[in-house]
Order: C-alpha cells, then sequence, then structure tokens
C-alpha cells in the first residue's frame, strides 16, 4: 500500500476501485459493519411501521383499520424483523463488525472473507424474509415462534419466513464463529485476556451462543420444511408428531438467543458508562465472568417458556429454580454499574443518558421476570400481555437503548462528525417517555389477563389499550428526531477530533475516522481499559 | 378469608404480591441512588473523579443477598403451584375440548353445553382435548391456565369459591379468531347445579336457544360461520336460507342455484361439490359420518330460524 493511502479513512479509501463495488465487496470490517447499520436501521423502521399499525388497530375493542387475518400477519412480521433481522445480528454485526478488532488492536477480523460473506447470507435472507410481505392476505400468521401444528397448516407464507431465518442463522454462526477466533488469536501485544474491554467479553460469550445454539433452530426449522413438503410426521399429531417436541427444539436454540440480544448490549452498557462517568469500572472480573455465567446457564433455562405446555411436574420446577438462578449475574451486574457512577465526574451526554435509561428499563424487564420465572405466578400471566411488556423491557428497553447508545457513542468515530447534542436530548427524553407509556400499561392488562396475540379484547381490557397506542405515537415522534438528526450529522455535522469523549480504550488512539488497516502500528497494551485518572 | 373466584387465587397472588412487593422496593432504591449519584457526582458539582478500588467484600454480599432473594421468590411460586398439579380424588370430571375457535364441554352422565357450568365448593377437573391445534385454557379470574394439546393428555383442575359468571379465554395463538375463542364458566351452588345437571333435558343449556345452535357449537361450525351476517371464514348463516347463490362445481363450472335442504345438506356433507364463489375450496371439512342425519336436521333448522326472528 502506498503512503497516501494511509492516512485516507476507510470510508474514503476504495482501494481505486469502483466506489459501490468496493463497498459491496470489501472485506473490511467497518465498512461491513456500515452496510450491516444501514440495512439493519432500514429493517427497523420498517417493523416499527408495523408496530404502529398494530397498535393503532388496538386502540379501540372491535375492528378498527383492518381484518383479523392482517393484524395476524402484522405481529408475525413484526415479530420476524425485529428479532431475525434487527436484534438477532443487531449489536454484534453493527458494532461489533465496526469496533471489536480496533478494541483489541487488531487490522481486521481472523476471516474477513467469511465476515464478507455473513453479509451476504444476511442479505439473502433478508431478501427471502421481505418477499412474505407480497400480498396482504398472505403475510405469515404463525406467530415469530412458528408453533407447530399451525405452522404445518397455514396456508400463508409460512416457507418464506422460515427459510429466511434458516438462512439468517448461517450470517449470525458465522459472525459468532469469527469472533470466537478474532478474540483468542488477534488482540494486540500485551492484551491479555483480564485487559480486554468489556465489550469485547460480551461478544465473545456471545459469538459461543450463536455458534452452538444456532444450529438447532436451523435444523428445526428445516424439520417444519420436510413435514409441510414431505409430510414427514414430527411435530404435527395427525401424522403421528409431537407438537411440545417443536417446543423444545425451538426454545433450546430461542433461549439462549434471548442471551444473543442482550449480552452485547450489556457489554456496551459497561463501554459508555466509566468513559462519562470518568471512571473505571467497578468490578471488572466480575462484569467479564458474569458475561460467561449468563451465557451458559442461559442454555439451561428453555423450559421456562412452557409451563403452561403440558411439560412434566418436575421439570417445570427444576426450570423454574435454574430460571432464577439465571438472574444473579444479571443483578450483580446492575449493581456493579451504579456502583461505577459513586465518585465519579458525571457528564450527561446523549450516549450516557441512553445507557442509564438501559439500567432503568432493564431493571423493570428483568424484575417483572421474576414473576414469570415464579411458577404459580407465571401460569397465569403466561402467554398475556405481561409478557409482551416483559420482554419489549427487555429487548427495546433494554438493547434497543443500548444500540441507540452505541451509535450515539461511537458516531463521532466512524464519521469523523458530531450530530446536535441538544436534539440528541430531546429525543432522548421523548423516546424514553414515549416508550414507557407504550409498553407499561402491557403490564397492567396482562395482569387483568388479556392474552396476547389479540386482535379484539373484551370491554374491561380498554383503557391500558389506549394509553399504549398513545405511547406509540410519542415514541416514533422521538426516533424520528433521532433518526433525522443522525442522517443530518453523518453528512454536515461538525468536524470533530480523534477522541471528542477522552476514552481510553484503543479504538479511541487511532485516527478519527480509522484507516482501513485501523493502526499505523499495532499498538502494545500495558494496563487495564478503564483507567481513567482526570 | 378467600376473597378470590377460586382456590389457587390465595397462593397466586401472595407469590405476585411477594415477588412485585421485593421488586418494587429494588427498583425505587437502585433508581433513587442512580439519580443521588447524577446529581452528586456530577462534573459541575465533582469535576474530579475519586479513583475507588474492587471491593470483592461487597461484591459478595451483592451477590449472596439477591441469590437469597431469588430462592424466596422460587419458594413462593412453588408453594402457590404445587396444588395446582395435585387433583383432589372425588373431583367432577369434565372433558373440554377446544377447536378452531370455540369451547364445548361434556360431562360424565353425557351431559354436554358449550359453557362450564360448575358447582361452588367442589373440586372440577378439566381434561383437556383438542382435535386440530394448540389452545390454552384461561380463566383469569381463577388464575389457571393449562395449553389444550392435540394427543397430549393436559389436565387441569381447581374448586370455584364464589357464585358468578367468569371469563375462559384462548391464551395460545390460534389463527384467525384466536381472540375470539371464548366461553364462560358459570358457578352455581351445589342445588341449582344438581338440578341442572341431572335434568333430563337432552344436552341443552337452558340460557341456549335451539337444538341446532348447540349442534352447530359442538361441530364447530360458528368458529367459521357468523349467526349475525358478518362475513368469517365462510359465508354467514344469517339470511342463508333460500338465498341464491353462485357455486363452483368439482369441474370449475360456475352454476347459481339456491340454499334449499338439499343444497344445505350436501354443504355439510361435501363441501368440495359445490363452492360457494369468493371462498376457498378446502378451507371445510366433510362432516359425512360424523354428523348424523338428525343433527344435519337439526343445524337447517337452526339457520332457518335465524331468519324468523
Amino acid at each position: 500500500m502506498s503512503e497516501v493511502t494511509h492516512h485516507k479513512s476507510f470510508l474514503e479509501n476504495s482501494e481505486g476501485k469502483n466506489v459501490v463495488l468496493s463497498w459491496l465487496f470489501s472485506t473490511d470490517h467497518k465498512r461491513i459493519g456500515l452496510i450491516y447499520l444501514y440495512l439493519i436501521g432500514i429493517f427497523f423502521i420498517v417493523a416499527v411501521f408495523f408496530g404502529f399499525l398494530m397498535r393503532l388497530e388496538l386502540i379501540a375493542p372491535g375492528k378498527d383499520i383492518m381484518d383479523p387475518q392482517l393484524y395476524n400477519g402484522l405481529f408475525t412480521v413484526h415479530g420476524v424483523i425485529m428479532i431475525f433481522l434487527f436484534i438477532i445480528p443487531g449489536i454484534p454485526a453493527v458494532f461489533g463488525n465496526l469496533m471489536l478488532p480496533i478494541m483489541i488492536g487488531a487490522k481486521d477480523v481472523a476471516f474477513p472473507r467469511l465476515n464478507l460473506l455473513s453479509l451476504w447470507i444476511y442479505i439473502i435472507g433478508a431478501m427471502l424474509a421481505l418477499t412474505t410481505l407480497m400480498g396482504a392476505d398472505k403475510l405469515p400468521d404463525t406467530g415469530w415462534t412458528f408453533y407447530a401444528p399451525y405452522s404445518i397448516k397455514s396456508n400463508t407464507y409460512v416457507m418464506q419466513a422460515v427459510l429466511a431465518a434458516f438462512i439468517l442463522g448461517f450470517s449470525s454462526i458465522l459472525t459468532g464463529l469469527n469472533f470466537i477466533t478474532t478474540i483468542h488469536w488477534l488482540r494486540a501485544p500485551g492484551m491479555s485476556w483480564f485487559k480486554m474491554p468489556l465489550f469485547s467479553w460480551a461478544l465473545y460469550a456471545t459469538a459461543w451462543i450463536q455458534l452452538l445454539a444456532t444450529p438447532v433452530v436451523g435444523i428445526t426449522l428445516l424439520m417444519i420444511a420436510a413435514e409441510r413438503y414431505l409430510g414427514i410426521g414430527l411435530f404435527d399429531p395427525s401424522l403421528g408428531g409431537d407438537p411440545i417436541l417443536y417446543q423444545h427444539l425451538f426454545w433450546i436454540y430461542s433461549h439462549p438467543a434471548v442471551y444473543i440480544m442482550v449480552l452485547p448490549a450489556m457489554g456496551i452498557v459497561s463501554e459508555i458508562l466509566p468513559v462519562f462517568a470518568r471512571r473505571r469500572i467497578f468490578g471488572y472480573n466480575a462484569m467479564a465472568v458474569t458475561s460467561l455465567a449468563i451465557a451458559f446457564i442461559g442454555y439451561l433455562v428453555w423450559g421456562h417458556h412452557m409451563f403452561t405446555s403440558g411439560m412434566s411436574g418436575p421439570a417445570r420446577i427444576i426450570f423454574s429454580f435454574l430460571t432464577f438462578l439465571v438472574a444473579v449475574p444479571s443483578a450483580i451486574k446492575v449493581f456493579n454499574w451504579v456502583t461505577t457512577l459513586y465518585k465519579g465526574s458525571i457528564d450527561l451526554k446523549p450516549p450516557m443518558l441512553y445507557v442509564l435509561a438501559f439500567i432503568f428499563n432493564f431493571m423493570i424487564g428483568g424484575l417483572t421476570g421474576l414473576v414469570n420465572g415464579a411458577l404459580a405466578t407465571d401460569v397465569h400471566v403466561h402467554d398475556t400481555y405481561f409478557i409482551v411488556g416483559h420482554f419489549h423491557y427487555v429487548m427495546f428497553g433494554g438493547t434497543g437503548f443500548s444500540f441507540f447508545a452505541a451509535m450515539y457513542y461511537w458516531f463521532p468515530k466512524i464519521y469523523g462528525r458530531m450530530y446536535d447534542i441538544k436534539w440528541a436530548n430531546i429525543g432522548f427524553w421523548i423516546i424514553f417517555v414515549g416508550f414507557n407509556i407504550l409498553y407499561f400499561p402491557m403490564f397492567i392488562v396482562g395482569m387483568m389477563g388479556m392474552p396476547r396475540r389479540y386482535y379484539d379484547y373484551l370491554p374491561e381490557f380498554h383503557w391500558p389499550n389506549i394509553v399504549s397506542t398513545v405511547g406509540s405515537w410519542i415514541l416514533i415522534v422521538g426516533i424520528v428526531i433521532m433518526l433525522v438528526n443522525i442522517i443530518r450529522g453523518s453528512m454536515k455535522g461538525p468536524k470533530v477530533g480523534q477522541n471528542p469523549w477522552r476514552g481510553l480504550t484503543l479504538e479511541w488512539q487511532t485516527q478519527t475516522p480509522p484507516i482501513t488497516e485501523n493502526f499505523e502500528q499495532i499498538p502494545s497494551v500495558t494496563e487495564r481499559p478503564y483507567e481513567y485518572k482526570d | 378469608m378467600n376473597t378470590g373466584a377460586s382456590n389457587f387465587v390465595e397462593g397466586v397472588d401472595l407469590a405476585f404480591w411477594v415477588t412485585i412487593g421485593i421488586s418494587v422496593v429494588f427498583l425505587i432504591g437502585i433508581t433513587t441512588v442512580i439519580i443521588v449519584f447524577l446529581f452528586k457526582y456530577n462534573k459541575n458539582r465533582h469535576p474530579k473523579p475519586v479513583d475507588v478500588k474492587d471491593n470483592y467484600t461487597l461484591e459478595i454480599i451483592w451477590t449472596v443477598i439477591p441469590t437469597i432473594i431469588f430462592l424466596l421468590m422460587f419458594y413462593y411460586g412453588f408453594i402457590g403451584y404445587v396444588p395446582m398439579r395435585e387433583v383432589p380424588s372425588g373431583a367432577l370430571e369434565v372433558k373440554v375440548t377446544g377447536m378452531m375457535w370455540s369451547w364445548f364441554f361434556e360431562y360424565e352422565n353425557g351431559k354436554k353445553s358449550n359453557v362450564l357450568i360448575v358447582p361452588k365448593d367442589k373440586p372440577v377437573r378439566l381434561n383437556l382435548y383438542s382435535p386440530d391445534i394448540l389452545h390454552s385454557f384461561y380463566v383469569p379470574a381463577f388464575r389457571v391456565k393449562e395449553d389444550v394439546v392435540p394427543k397430549v393428555d393436559n389436565y387441569m383442575w381447581f374448586t370455584a369459591t364464589l357464585i358468578g359468571d367468569y371469563d375462559i379465554l384462548c391464551a395460545e395463538y390460534c389463527g384467525e379468531r384466536h381472540s375470539y375463542m371464548i366461553s364462560k364458566v358459570v358457578v352455581k351452588d351445589e342445588r341449582n347445579f344438581l338440578e341442572w345437571y341431572t335434568s333430563e333435558e337432552k344436552d341443552i343449556h337452558m340460557e341456549l336457544t335451539s337444538v341446532g345452535f348447540q349442534v352447530s357449537q359442538e361441530y364447530g361450525c360458528l368458529g367459521c360461520h357468523s349467526s349475525d351476517g358478518s362475513k368469517m371464514y365462510g359465508p354467514t348463516f344469517k339470511g342463508l336460507y333460500q338465498s341464491k347463490r353462485t357455486v363452483f362445481l368439482e369441474n370449475d363450472e360456475k352454476k347459481d342455484v339456491a340454499a334449499d335442504e338439499g343444497y344445505l345438506t350436501r354443504a355439510m356433507l361435501e363441501p368440495n361439490a359445490e363452492v360457494v364463489q369468493g371462498y376457498t375450496k378446502g378451507s371445510m371439512p366433510s362432516y359425512k359420518g360424523s354428523m348424523t342425519d338428525e343433527e344435519v336436521e337439526q343445524v337447517i333448522e337452526y339457520i332457518k330460524s335465524l331468519d324468523e326472528k
């Protein structure tokens, strides 16, 4: 490489190729990460729009704007897009790709071409998923869980959605494999395991789940295909199959997948808090170890999705017990985050606001999870709106907020520009308030007994639904403000220096935006990542 | 004093309030600490951060205490749950059929109903049966729920403790009309219950209309055919009798017919022979062999009766 290209940032350096092709076929982890960011951002907006339509339908009992079949299709594609296209790939594919190699002092991931393959598999899977949107009366209508035997019998576009999830799984597996290898082999000299930034620890724990759990759901989805096309009786009782078996296989993946979604989010919180509290993270070792503990125990709790399914009594009790155990490492993380603020010098910039909101929302999501984990109470709230509230608090209030935090935090690093801080703050408060107005009433209406996936409901469930729908409007206003600010900032924002947040991790110790190979010279590491002393 | 509508309400609600109570204390406590820190250690008031060393004693304390609290929550959930799986002997047994998209109940003495009528203060065991896909039998007021799984012998039980009507909902998503798969539990005192239970009237619950309605309900007709003129999966029953229909024969030929007795009988026994324009062939199963001639007539009488009022 010539002297000149050394100082061109990865955004400009197309290595003498056609600009479009140089992006589509780039093996640079940062370019791949950015393409993921744009695609995932678009899918997120599409799924938010579907959520908006659903909330509109639920504003009053009876039919408001659509028929039940369309409603059932919308909540299915909302779930499929949000889960398989946004939140599972989300943080690892976007911010893992963008930042992991730089944070550990590497030039790229271990297998750059495999990384490009992951991206292309993701694009193919996503296109297949989008084909299910053709024809409003044919939207898959099984819910994102594809429960058998309904998923065998439904004559909508279930197969496309199932195959899309199957293909997307490979993207996830390959990304996991790549990250594990990268972390094992490509750390900069001096960066021992316990000198790694906590975001890398979180991605490492996540990658193992991606690698080991995703194949299970792949096989399960193929079994659905075999049953639909070849009539092999696996799950459909009328062919001699067992529908409970499907639920076991599905949740053996999909529960650990919840940790694929939330562990990287926790890593981001651990990354951002010390920077804006100007303090070392409290309990670094515990933070690293609890990530692994959550990943491990998370494998063993899938049965708590099935407390009313007809599973044996002892199995229900054991799964409930294990579920409470997995709550312990999460609680430790919360205590450590809060203590990190103690005696710091706190600067409430937008990334910090989102991180603090994460902690608040995650506490509500986690604590209501205890209600679901306890057997007696779960029997009542199982499959009600209480669950819908719970997982939106964890997934959106947790992972979603953390995704926004990461975007605001690394934005200047990626673009070399700054967004409008004032509008970012305004957007934050609208999103935070809207989010809580939208999802909190779901706990109440769930305790009253309203089941989930309900197109229509009894009159006594009316008022919380009105509140929720109004909340969805507020939330969307906030999201629009955020998007405009981000897009505007990336094009016209004022230029920033190399290290606007005064971060100590390696990504801030190189040019902003980084050069294609990240560092002029591979750094060597002598200290732990958060030794703030100013 | 038990104020709940079933024997389980007390245990479930105790577990619920213990869990929520502890959670609220934690949530408010931690949030308060965060807000205090944000004010006290704001960069304007506290420009110089102080380095705080890791403190293993503290970390062990806040590992052990939540563990104990979580185990306590597990215990209350467990204690409230165990009785749900232990049916007392001598319980009244009812076979519950959950199908797309209606509920149906059969008693040991052959009595049938589309609402679940139970005596107060007597344990009731429900044997759950599904002929098609997953459903979930849920009575929010009783705090009980169990999935209805085809080919799996799921069961549940409860003792109703207050006289009244309570909603039965389907909690497991089951397709287009999932949210309309509703019925009621009617709790009567023992005398009224026995009066109904031992009455000679075949299959009929007094509060319901005709035998034909009963039969339509039993075979799930009303899951797809409305009785009020609204369009569901299939054509509505209202105004159907003697109406002019355009149908497609099996060779896809179009034909105009009048919906007389003969047509309606064929529609039940050979639904694919004449498919009404605008509806999908194959969506209705044949009832040949499962419905008796008498039952077919009763359904036709019911369809006719809708236009008389």
